[in-house]
C-alpha cells in the first residue's frame, strides 16, 4: 500500500506494542495496587478474582510492566534528554495549558512536559520495583528489616500515586492534543500534527525524507 | 513428704536444694508461689545451676555439686553458735538429751565401728547409754559432752563459713544471708519448708544429705509443723505408690523388709523387725509389725495362710544379697541371670553407665519389656549409628515386647509425693494390643498356675497357694486390688477391750490398721494404706476440697496415708502442753481432753500431753534421732564425703585420710572403680538433671514436648566456654572415662564457675532426656557418662556429680 | 461473639454496630512469678490444634526459636545483670491485642482483620488475603504468614472460648497461675497487688506493661524492671504504630485518593474549558497569523517552522 503523503511515521510497531503492553500492564497493577490502596476501591479486586488474586497477581503485573517499561525506555530515553529550551518550555507551561503555544519555544520529538514525565515515570517504576520486592510476600519480605519494609509500604504507595497522577495526565495530554492518540494507536501523526506540536522533530523527519 | 503439696503454701521460708522444683514439679510449684503471693513467703535456691526455679527465686547461690553436707553443716554450725534452734523442741522431741556410748568417736572422716575389709560400720558404739532398767540416760541441760547436742555441736564444729566457701563454692556471705534466713524460722512462728528431690538423693551420700536438711529443721523445730517439714517431690506422678508397694526386692508393701536367709521362719523374722519399747509411756508403733506382716501373708495366700503353716511364709522367697538395681545388673553383667522381666522401667536409659547396662542385658537369654513406649531397652540391641553403636548379630538375648497401657488409660490410684492417694479413671483405651500391666500380669500367672496345677515342677506352692480371688482371673479389676490392699476382715474381728463387741464382720472391708490382727483374722495389702477403701466406701475418690482452716488440710479429698493424717508427727507442731507452736497453723491442739485440729493426731487422740508421749512414734524412743544409733551405713551424723568423682584429690575436710576422701561404706563393684576417672583427664564436674519440657524419657515420644524441646544439649558456663573456645549453640562433646555423648552447648551465664579449695572449678550441666528412640531429634543417652557407684544406704546412682571433659566437635 | 460485638473492622471506613456494650477483657502475664515451662505454649498448640516443627536447639532455651504460624506464642529467655544479681527474665511473647492495633490499621482487606468490644484483636483468616501488611503495622512483631496457605496467624486470646465464657488456654494450664485472666479493670487492680509485693522485695522499679502508644494492650506483663521493658527479649519501651504505617495508612490515603480524582476532575474541565488542541487549527490559525507578520515584518520564514 502506498504511504499516505500526508502521514509520517512516528512509532514503529514493536515501539507500540511496547507502549501498549506497558500501559496495559500499568492498567492492572493500577487496578489490583488501588484495590489495596484503599477501602473503597477493594471492589476492584473482583476484576482479579478476589483479594487474595489481587495479592498474588499484583507484584508480578508491577514486575512485567517494569520490564516492558524498562525496554521502553531504554528505547526512549536519547529521545528525552532535558534541554535548554526544556526550561524556557517549562517557564511557559501555563500557556501550554491555556492552549496558548504560539509563544512556546519549538519542541522536538518530545516536548519538556512529556521528558519530565519520562524521567517521572522512570524514577517512580524504579521505586516501586525496589520497594515492592521488600514486602513481597510471601518469597521476599522475610529478607528486608522490618523497618525498611515499613518505610518501602509507604514508599512504594507514594511513588505509586504519582505514577498513577501522572498516567492520568499522560492520558488526558494525549487524548486533548488531538491526533496524539493515534500516533500511538497506528504509529502515524499527520504532517500538520507533527509541524504545530513538534517541529524541529518534523524538520529532523522531512530532512531525513529528503536525503532519501 | 512429711507434709503435702498443699501445705507448701504456709511456709515462711522455702528452701529449694537438691531439687529444682518449678522445672521437675512444676504443678506442685504453684503452692511455693502461693506461699509468696499470699504469705510473703521468702523463696531461696541453692544450686550449681540458675534454674527456672532460681528465676522466681528472692534469693540463689551456687553450691558445687556434691558438696551440699558441706553447706548443710555450715547452716548447723551457724544455728548452733548463734542460738538459733528452738531449745524447747529439740530438749523434748529429739534425742539431743541422750547420752552416747563413750567408745563412740568420730577422727579423721570416720567413726568408730569401722571394718576396713568389708567397707562398713558396726554400729554398736553409736548406742545410748543406758542405765541398769535398759532406760537411755539424758541430759536435760544438753551440756554433758557425750550428749547428743554436744556432740553435734563438735561434730560440726569445723563447718565454718570460711570452710564452707572453700569447699562448695558458695561465697562466704551468700552462705551466711542464708544461714540467717534459715536462723530465722527458728522462732516459733516462723516456718521453713526444703523442697528436694533427686538432686540429693543420687549422690554416694545421698540419704545423709538429707539427713543433715532433717536435723536442721528439727533444730528449727519444723517437723511437724503446717509449712515445715522436709519433703522429697518424688520424681514421678505415682512413684510414692511405688515405694509404698515396695516393688523393690529387699522390701516388702508397707515397709516391711523382705525375708532374708538369716530369718528362716515367722518367729524369727518377726523378732527381728519388731523394736523393743525404749521408754516405757512411749508409744511405739513398730511394735505393731507382726499384726501387719501376718495381715500381708493373708492378702497373699488367703484361707492357705494359717497359724500352722505361719501363715504360708515358708512360701515366700528369702533373699540373699543386695537387691537394688546397681546390684542387679551387676549380676547381670557377671552373666548370673538368664531373665529379666521389665516393667515400665528403660535401665538402658535410667541406670548409670549404659554401657555396662547393655553388655549386661546383652548376657541374658530372654528379655521381657513391658511398657507402652518402644523404649530403648527393648532395642538395646540394635543399631541406632552413633547414638548405640552396638552390632546385633553378637546378640543372643530374645527381647519380647509386650505393649503396656499409659496412665491415663488405666483406671487406678495414684499417691503423690504428700502421701495423698488419689482415685483416677481412666481417659481412654489403650491402642491397639495395648493392655494394663494388671491384666499382663494376671494372664501370665494364670498360665503358669495351669503349668503348675499337675504339682509337678519345682516350688509348686508359693504358685498354687497364691489367693487369687479375682472375679475374672485373668484380669482382675483396680478396685478389687485396691480393696485387697486396703484390707479386709477374713473372720470377725473382735474388740481386744471387750471380746463381744464386733469391731468388723468377716469380708468386711477394715477402717483402719488398728484393726489388724496377727492371728490371721485380717488380710491387709499394705498395712499404710489400710482403711483407704473402707466400708465407706474408696475414699481415695473423695473430692471435697473444702478447707475449713485454710491451711489446705482437705481431709476429705483423696486418702493420705497413714490413716488419712496429712502432715507426720503433727504431735510436734505443739509444745510440750500441748499448745501450739503458731496458732495461725493449727494442725492438732489438746483440748484438755483429746487432740483435736484440723488433722488426724498422730498421736492417740486422747494422750494428755502429761504423759509425756514423744511425737515420733515410729521411733521406740518417741523422740527424733539427731544422732541416727542405727539405720545409716557411713554414721550417726553425716559428714562430707567428696563424690566419688571429684576434682579435689583430697576430702578438704580430711587432707591426710584418703580413706575419708569418698563414702567409706558405699559399694564399689569389682571393675567400677577403675572405671572413675580422675581430675587430670576429666578436669570438669558434670550433674544431670531434668527440664521441665520433658519427662525422663517418655516425653521424647512425644511430639508437643518434642516441639519445645527438640535437641539434646549440655549447658556450660561463660567462663569454660572461652576457655575452651566454645560459641553459643557449637557442637561439642562431653566425655568421662565411661563413654562420650555430643550435643549442642548452650553457653550460659547461669552455671558459674567456683573456686574450690583454691581451684577453678567449672561445671557442665547435663540435661538427660535425650535418646536413640522418640520423635525428638536423635540424641545419646546421658547415662552413658555416669559412674556406676550409689549412695550407702540405698544404691541410687550417682548421676549427680562426676567429671568429664568438653570439647568442640 | 457475634458481628454485634465487632468494633473495628479492617478496610472498613464505616462505623460498626455500637448497640451492644460489653466489658473489656484482658491476660495479665505475672513475669515475676513465671517459670518458663512452655505449658502455656502447649495448651496453645493443643487447643488451636496447631503443631510447629521438630525443630532445633541453638544455644538457647526458646524453642521453638520464633513465633511462626503454628507457634502463636513462645517463651523468650533472657539472662541480665541488675543491680550485680543474676536474673534470667522469662517472658511468654504473643499478640499483645492492642487497643489500637496496628495489624488492624494496616490491613488491606475489609473484615480480615476485627476487634471486638471486649478487646481481643482477631484474624479472619478467610478474608486475610496474604499481603503481610498486618506484620508492617504491629509494632510489637507478632502476626506470621504461613508458608502453607499464606495467611496471617497470630494469638486469638482464645476468642472461642472467652465467647462462651472459658478462660484462654495458656491462662486455664499455667502451674502457677502466673497468667491471669478477666476484665482489664480486674487485671490492672491484681497487678498492682502484685507489684506492691515485687517493690517490698526490692524490685524498687516494678509495674505494670500497659503502654499507651497503643491506647493500651489486652494483654498485659507485671515487670520486676518495668523502667526497662527491653530487658524483656526487646519488648518495646514505648511501642506505637510506626510513623510511616500511620502515614501510609492514615489520612494520606483519602487525600491521595482525592488527589487522584481531582486531577480526573481537572482534566475534564480543562477540556471542557479550553477544548481540544487541534493542530490543523492551530495551523491554519498560525499560518494567518504567519501571514500577517510576513507582510508586516519580514519575509525571511522561520527555518523551524517549514
Amino acid at each position: 500500500m502506498e504511504p499516505n503523503p500526508n502521514l509520517i511515521q512516528r512509532y514503529t510497531p514493536s515501539e507500540r506494542s511496547n507502549h501498549w503492553m506497558v500501559a496495559i500492564l500499568f492498567f492492572l497493577a493500577a487496578f489490583s495496587g488501588l484495590a489495596l490502596f484503599h477501602p473503597a476501591l477493594f471492589w476492584l479486586t473482583n476484576l482479579f478474582g478476589g483479594g487474595a488474586w489481587t495479592r498474588i497477581l499484583h507484584p508480578f503485573l508491577g514486575v512485567a510492566m517494569f520490564l516492558f517499561f524498562l525496554i521502553l525506555a531504554l528505547r526512549f530515553m536519547h529521545h528525552n534528554i532535558l534541554k535548554s529550551q526544556d526550561r524556557q518550555w517549562l517557564k511557559q507551561i501555563k500557556q501550554v495549558i491555556a492552549n496558548e503555544d504560539e509563544h512556546l519555544p519549538p519542541v522536538g520529538r518530545y516536548n519538556a512536559g512529556q521528558k519530565l514525565l519520562f524521567w517521572v515515570m522512570v524514577l517512580c517504576m524504579l521505586i516501586l520495583v525496589v520497594t515492592g520486592f521488600m514486602f513481597w510476600q510471601p518469597w521476599f519480605a522475610h529478607y528486608f528489616p522490618i523497618g525498611l519494609s515499613r518505610l518501602a509500604v509507604l514508599l512504594h504507595a507514594f511513588s505509586a500515586w504519582v505514577l498513577i497522577a501522572g498516567i492520568l495526565v499522560h492520558i488526558y495530554a494525549a487524548f486533548w492534543v488531538k491526533g496524539t492518540m493515534q500516533g500511538m494507536l497506528t504509529g502515524f501523526v499527520t504532517r500538520i500534527w507533527a509541524k504545530v506540536h513538534h517541529p524541529l522533530w518534523y524538520k529532523e523527519v522531512s530532512d531525513n525524507e529528503k536525503q532519501s | 513428704m512429711t507434709n503435702h503439696w498443699v501445705d507448701i503454701k504456709n511456709a515462711d521460708l522455702i528452701l529449694i536444694m537438691g531439687g529444682n522444683a518449678a522445672e521437675a514439679h512444676p504443678c506442685g510449684f504453684k503452692w511455693a508461689i502461693e506461699a509468696k503471693k499470699h504469705r510473703g513467703a521468702k523463696l531461696v535456691v541453692v544450686d550449681p545451676r540458675f534454674t527456672r526455679s532460681a528465676a522466681v527465686a528472692d534469693f540463689y547461690a551456687p553450691i558445687r555439686t556434691g558438696s551440699d553436707i558441706a553447706f548443710l553443716g555450715g547452716v548447723i554450725n551457724y544455728l548452733l553458735s548463734n542460738n538459733k534452734f528452738n531449745a524447747e523442741y529439740v530438749r523434748y522431741y529429739t534425742n539431743a538429751t541422750y547420752l552416747i556410748n563413750e567408745s563412740y568417736s568420730f577422727a579423721d572422716g570416720m567413726f568408730s565401728g569401722f571394718d576396713e575389709a568389708k567397707h562398713s560400720y558396726a554400729n554398736d558404739s553409736w548406742q545410748y547409754q543406758k542405765g541398769p532398767d535398759g532406760a537411755p540416760y539424758m541430759d536435760p541441760e544438753m551440756q554433758y559432752p557425750k550428749c547428743v547436742l554436744q556432740l553435734l555441736k563438735q561434730h560440726y564444729s569445723s563447718y565454718t563459713p570460711e570452710m564452707v566457701e572453700s569447699v562448695t563454692g558458695t561465697p562466704k556471705e551468700d552462705f551466711l544471708n542464708i544461714a540467717e534466713m534459715i536462723g530465722e524460722c527458728s522462732k516459733p512462728d516462723k516456718v521453713m519448708t526444703i523442697l528436694y528431690a533427686l538432686g540429693w538423693t543420687q549422690h554416694s551420700v545421698g540419704s545423709q544429705m538429707i539427713r543433715t536438711m532433717a536435723i536442721i529443721q528439727l533444730l528449727l523445730g519444723n517437723i511437724g509443723m503446717a509449712g515445715g517439714g522436709i519433703n522429697a517431690l518424688r520424681g514421678h506422678a505415682n512413684v510414692q505408690g511405688i515405694t509404698d508397694m515396695n516393688l523393690f526386692g529387699a522390701n516388702l508393701p508397707g515397709y516391711l523388709a523382705s525375708p532374708s536367709d538369716k530369718e528362716p521362719n515367722l518367729q524369727a523374722f518377726l523378732a527381728a523387725k519388731t523394736p523393743k519399747p525404749v521408754r516405757m509411756a512411749q508409744m511405739n508403733y513398730w511394735v505393731n509389725y507382726p499384726k501387719f506382716m501376718v495381715s500381708l501373708l493373708k492378702a497373699f495366700y488367703g484361707p492357705n495362710a494359717t497359724a500352722e503353716n505361719n501363715f504360708g511364709y515358708d512360701w515366700m522367697p528369702k533373699i540373699t544379697g543386695a537387691q537394688d538395681v546397681l546390684a542387679l545388673f551387676e549380676q547381670m553383667h557377671q552373666g548370673k541371670l538368664n531373665g529379666f522381666f521389665c516393667q515400665g522401667f528403660n535401665p538402658l536409659a535410667s541406670v548409670s553407665h549404659k554401657a555396662k547396662i547393655g553388655q549386661a542385658l546383652a548376657k541374658l537369654k530372654y528379655l521381657v519389656v513391658m511398657d507402652p513406649l518402644a523404649t530403648e531397652t527393648s532395642e538395646f540391641w540394635k543399631a541406632h549409628g552413633e547414638y548405640n553403636d552396638v552390632k546385633p548379630e553378637e546378640v543372643q538375648t530374645e527381647v519380647f515386647r509386650l505393649p503396656a497401657n499409659l496412665f491415663a488409660e488405666q483406671e487406678g490410684s495414684f499417691t503423690n509425693s504428700g502421701r495423698v492417694i488419689q482415685w483416677r479413671w481412666a481417659g481412654q483405651n489403650a491402642p491397639g494390643e495395648g493392655k494394663g500391666d494388671m491384666e499382663i500380669m494376671a494372664l501370665l500367672f494364670t498360665k503358669l498356675k495351669a503349668m503348675y496345677a499337675d504339682g509337678s515342677g519345682a516350688y509348686a506352692e508359693p504358685i498354687q497357694k497364691l489367693h487369687w480371688p479375682y472375679r475374672i482371673p485373668t484380669s482382675p479389676s483396680p478396685e478389687e486390688v485396691a480393696k485387697e490392699v486396703s484390707g479386709y476382715a477374713m473372720a470377725d474381728v473382735l474388740d481386744p477391750k471387750d471380746p463381744t463387741k464386733i469391731l468388723a464382720k468377716a469380708g468386711e472391708q477394715l477402717a483402719g490398721f488398728a484393726l489388724l490382727r496377727d492371728d490371721g483374722s485380717t488380710a491387709c495389702g499394705n498395712w499404710i494404706y489400710a482403711g483407704s477403701w473402707s466400708q465407706a466406701g474408696n475414699l481415695m475418690a473423695r473430692r471435697d476440697n473444702s478447707d475449713p482452716s485454710g491451711l489446705g488440710q482437705t481431709l476429705n479429698w483423696g486418702f493420705a496415708w497413714p490413716a488419712n493424717r496429712r502432715i507426720l508427727y503433727n504431735r510436734a507442731s505443739c509444745d510440750v502442753s500441748g499448745k501450739p507452736w503458731d496458732a495461725s497453723r493449727t494442725v492438732i491442739k489438746w483440748n484438755g481432753k483429746a487432740w483435736v485440729g484440723n488433722d488426724i493426731p498422730d498421736i492417740r487422740a486422747d494422750t494428755p500431753p502429761s504423759e509425756s508421749v514423744g511425737p515420733f512414734i515410729m521411733n521406740p524412743e518417741g523422740v527424733a534421732r539427731l544422732f541416727a544409733i542405727q539405720g545409716m551405713k557411713e554414721g550417726p551424723f553425716p559428714v562430707h564425703y567428696e563424690p566419688f568423682e571429684s576434682p579435689l584429690e583430697a576430702n578438704p575436710f580430711f587432707p591426710n585420710n584418703a580413706k575419708a576422701r569418698n563414702n567409706p561404706a558405699a559399694r564399689v563393684f569389682k571393675g567400677d572403680g577403675d572405671n572413675f576417672g580422675k581430675a587430670a583427664d576429666f578436669p570438669h564436674v558434670a550433674t544431670t538433671y531434668r527440664l521441665v519440657e520433658h519427662f525422663h524419657y517418655w516425653t521424647k515420644h512425644s511430639v508437643l514436648n518434642a516441639i519445645t524441646q527438640p535437641e539434646q544439649f549440655v549447658e556450660i558456663g561463660e567462663s569454660l566456654a572461652k576457655e575452651a573456645g566454645i560459641g553459643h549453640g557449637d557442637k561439642v562433646r562431653v566425655s568421662s572415662k565411661r563413654g562420650h555423648i555430643e550435643a549442642v552447648a548452650v553457653v550460659t551465664k547461669r552455671i558459674r564457675s567456683l573456686q574450690i579449695d583454691g581451684k577453678l572449678v567449672h561445671t557442665v550441666g547435663i540435661p538427660l532426656h535425650w535418646g536413640f528412640k522418640g520423635v525428638t531429634r536423635p540424641g545419646y543417652l546421658a547415662n552413658t557418662l555416669t559412674p556406676y557407684v550409689g549412695d550407702a544406704n540405698t544404691q541410687t546412682p550417682e548421676f549427680k556429680s562426676f567429671l568429664v571433659k568438653i570439647e568442640k566437635a | 461473639m457475634s458481628s454485634l460485638d465487632i468494633q473495628r473492622r479492617s478496610a472498613t471506613t464505616t462505623e460498626p454496630p455500637q448497640a451492644r456494650h460489653s466489658v473489656e477483657v484482658a491476660k495479665l502475664i505475672d513475669v515475676s512469678t513465671c517459670i518458663g515451662c512452655k505449658a502455656c505454649q502447649v495448651a496453645c498448640m493443643e487447643w488451636n490444634d496447631l503443631r510447629d516443627k521438630v525443630g532445633h536447639n541453638i544455644g538457647v532455651y526458646d524453642n521453638p526459636a520464633d513465633l511462626t504460624d503454628q507457634s502463636w506464642t513462645v517463651m523468650r529467655y533472657t539472662e541480665t545483670e541488675q543491680n550485680g544479681k543474676l536474673e534470667w527474665l522469662i517472658r511468654k511473647d504473643g499478640c499483645m491485642h492492642c487497643a489500637d492495633p496496628g495489624c488492624l490499621k494496616a490491613c488491606p482487606s475489609p473484615g480480615a482483620i476485627i476487634q471486638y468490644t471486649n478487646g481481643i484483636v482477631d484474624f479472619q483468616q478467610e478474608h486475610c488475603i496474604g499481603c503481610g501488611y498486618c506484620i508492617q503495622g504491629c509494632p510489637f512483631n507478632i502476626p506470621r504468614l504461613s508458608k502453607k496457605d499464606n495467611k496471617a496467624y497470630k494469638c486469638t486470646l482464645c476468642s472461642d472460648r472467652v465467647t462462651v465464657g472459658q478462660a484462654p488456654a495458656c491462662v486455664k494450664t499455667c502451674p502457677t497461675g502466673a497468667i491471669h485472666f478477666g476484665t482489664k479493670e480486674a487485671m490492672k487492680d491484681y497487678a498492682e497487688t502484685r507489684i506492691v509485693d515485687l517493690k517490698s522485695r526490692g524490685y524498687e522499679k516494678a509495674g505494670l506493661y500497659d503502654p499507651q502508644g497503643v491506647g493500651g494492650t489486652h494483654v498485659m506483663y507485671v515487670l520486676q524492671h518495668a523502667d526497662q521493658p527491653q530487658l524483656y527479649s526487646k519488648l518495646p519501651d514505648n511501642p506505637h504504630i510506626s510513623a510511616s504505617v500511620q502515614l501510609w495508612k492514615g489520612w494520606t490515603k483519602p487525600l491521595g485518593l482525592a488527589g487522584l480524582g481531582l486531577i480526573a476532575l481537572g482534566s475534564f474541565f480543562h477540556f471542557v474549558r479550553r477544548g481540544r488542541k487541534v493542530a490543523e487549527d492551530e495551523y491554519a490559525a498560525r499560518e494567518k497569523s504567519l501571514a500577517t507578520v510576513q507582510t508586516s515584518q519580514s519575509d525571511q520564514p522561520p527555518a523551524e517552522r517549514v
